[in-house]
């Protein structure tokens, strides 16, 4: 172990995390205590968990905040969803269509992200935040009257409504406006969920300790500097951002086989904020932060259903309080003075003394 | 003559937009933060309001100083309590969780004492609508009202701004903290002022908002909301007639591009317009752009 340095062991740690839960889960599950709430959240758990991770690399590797993360999620579910139904009758085998369905939604989720991201980036700061927010938005109100059939003569595409699709008499209508996909195939399960996040951990992870990563860094740390001694600004903000959606996409793609039903109105800028909570709490910038948030905070609620209508009550106090405490000056001075390091560190101090 | 009307329409629902862009520009260009529970101080402003006509049955007049009141404590205790800790934050982004928290807290609060349920909301406007042209032209009371007030607190804002000692030490501290405080300003209680006013402003446009579309629910502020916040953004952000202009536009382009391109699409044709103003201008309207320093 002695030759692993010190991001190789880190990775380690969050990649056996992931497992260990995996396997514990599996194995209470197989116990049969588990109950049937909680299994019903496993899958929306381990895309909360993708969706965190990636909005990371946005946020707190790239540094640029974004608001529109479900959007790209939009993307990817839609047609991730859309390639299912179209195959569903060809190809039984669910893991070989989710396959299928999660290339797809991420290859049109990187599209998407790319085409977006190019004048995006040109933005800073807060002007950047507000035209992803916008982004986001648009996506969610254009998938709302989009409609999309299939027959005989090949795919029919239309913004106004049923009708005007023009459909042959065997044709079949797969994106129906704000009722969305229905009938895909719930190819979604635990495995396949935990399998994306292990592939989400290696991009990721890869991408942030490789030249590129640190390319990256340093644009955040300080874009001039970074520009001065060569770094293409545009390239390295362009590829983190394209991942991230892709990723996000990918997410989708999960999130949308889970369900029977899919609409638009399900991607709004309340599950963007959702996602950033979940980076912002488990710490900007910290991966293996992202995860345990996500997995907290997706419990939280229903750990706290006994409480019924209190519990988004008792969550939004969590929330600011969690906030106070982890970032304002007073509660990082509190946590400096009791930080169980510091206090076992009193303790071996005294027993020297001794 | 429908054009006129829509555009009227437009220009109306634009000043809403424009007040409650003005509480979240003054809090931006004095805290740099976005306020994100802004919008839901709207929605308590309308609840206040209609509690006080309906069950208590007082005069609209009284009722709408009461929502003012109200909204303006409850912004001073937002400030207090989530924000004002956070001043010193490594990260800009701790202050817009506790913002996200002090909306989702908003909503639940007003969800468990009011429920669900949309009220109808009782329009405090009842002089009558305007019939002009012969009758071809007709305006709406509301309408009228809600531009007129809009201009109003325009200039009284930037009157209040430009030629008292609170609201010159608004724009020092805007400026530069430290060197306000070295100059003997209270920051922190500033800073107070200034949420208390862009909420006092909310409940204002709250009312006007719901006179004109009168459904009221926990959610009804999220949207108007993330609107101002664009506005805001258009006019560019931390200028307060940025948010005046930026609001107008925003409401004409919505209820113009409702009415002649597509209902389910108008949102997001604002949404395009602001992106492709930005694009244009990266610092909005009437932003200033800021000179880095190497």
């Amino acid at each position: 172990m002695k030759k692993l340095n010190k991001t190789t062991k880190d990775n380690l740690i969050t990649y056996g995390m992931v497992l260990i839960a995996y396997v514990a889960v599996e194995i209470f599950l197989k116990a049969g205590v588990v109950s049937s709430l909680l299994q019903g959240l496993l899958v929306p758990l381990c895309v909360y968990v993708v969706l965190a991770v990636s909005l990371n690399l946005v946020v707190g590797i790239s540094g640029e905040l974004s608001l529109g993360h479900a959007g790209f999620m939009c993307v990817g579910a839609f047609a991730g969803a859309f390639v299912s139904n179209c195959v569903k009758d060809v190809i039984t085998a669910g893991s070989v269509r989710i396959f299928l369905a999660l290339l797809t939604g991420a290859a049109v989720a990187a599209v998407f992200g790319l085409l977006i991201g190019i004048p995006v980036l040109r933005l800073r700061g807060d002007y950047l935040a507000i035209v992803t927010l916008a982004f986001g938005e648009i996506i969610k109100n254009v998938m709302n009257v989009f409609y999309i059939g299939i027959d005989g003569s090949g795919i029919h595409v239309s913004m106004k409504d049923k009708m005007s699709l023009g459909l042959a008499a065997d044709g079949n209508v797969i994106i129906n406006g704000p009722q969305g996909i229905t009938g895909t195939p719930k190819d979604s399960n635990f495995t396949i969920g935990v399998l994306l996040i292990l592939v989400t951990l290696f991009i990721v992870l890869n991408l942030i300790h490789s030249r590129d990563g640190r390319a990256i860094r340093a644009i955040r740390d300080n874009r001039i500097a970074a520009e001065s001694v060569g770094i293409n600004i545009t390239k390295y903000k362009l590829m983190a951002f394209t991942i991230s959606a892709s990723l996000a996409g990918a997410a989708g793609v999960l999130y949308s086989h889970n369900l029977a039903s899919l609409q638009a109105s399900k991607f709004g800028f309340n599950t963007s904020i959702l996602v950033l909570v979940f980076v912002v709490l488990g710490g900007i910038g910290n991966i293996r932060g992202s995860i345990i948030a996500a997995v907290i905070l997706t419990l939280l609620p229903e750990l706290l259903r006994a409480l019924n209508d209190y519990r988004m009550l008792i969550y939004a106090v969590v929330l600011i309080a969690m906030m106070l405490f982890t970032s304002s000056p007073a509660g990082m001075a509190f946590r400096e003075r009791f930080s169980l390091k510091r206090l076992l560190g009193r303790t071996k101090e005294g027993k020297e003394e001794q | 003559m429908s054009f006129l009307s829509y555009l009227i329409n437009g220009i109306s629902l634009g000043s809403v937009y424009a007040i409650i862009a003005l509480g979240y520009t003054m809090v931006y260009g004095i805290a740099k933060m976005l306020n994100f529970a802004h919008g839901d101080v709207i929605m308590v402003g309308g609840y206040v309001a209609l509690t006080m006509m309906l069950n208590l049955n007082v005069n609209p007049v009284i009722a709408i100083l009461v929502a003012i009141v109200a909204c303006t404590v409850l912004g001073i205790c937002i400030e207090t309590i989530a924000y004002r800790p956070l001043l010193g934050a490594a990260s800009p982004l701790a202050v817009l969780i506790t913002a996200i928290g002090v909306s989702y807290f908003l909503q639940n609060v007003v969800l468990l004492i009011f429920g669900s349920n949309p009220k109808s909301f009782q329009s405090v406007v009842t002089f009558g609508d305007l019939q002009l042209a012969g009758g071809s032209l007709v305006i709406s009371d509301e309408a009228v009202v809600t531009i007129l007030t809009c201009v109003i607190i325009m200039v009284v804002l930037t009157l209040f701004i430009g030629k008292t000692k609170a609201g010159q030490a608004m724009q020092a501290v805007s400026e530069d903290k430290g060197a306000a405080r070295l100059m003997g300003i209270n920051v922190n209680g500033t800073i107070a002022l200034t949420f208390a006013i862009g909420s006092g402003l909310a409940a204002v446009a709250g009312i006007l908002l719901l006179s004109s579309y009168p459904s009221l629910t926990p959610y009804t502020g999220s949207m108007p909301g993330i609107k101002a916040f664009v506005a805001a953004v258009f006019g560019g952000i931390g200028s307060i007639p940025g948010a005046f202009i930026g609001g107008i536009l925003l409401g004409v382009i919505e209820i113009l591009g409702r009415a002649y391109i597509s209902s389910q699409l108008a949102d997001a044709i604002v949404f395009a317009v602001l992106i492709v103003v930005l694009l244009v201008k990266p610092t909005g309207l009437l932003g200033k752009a800021v000179q880095e320093k190497v």
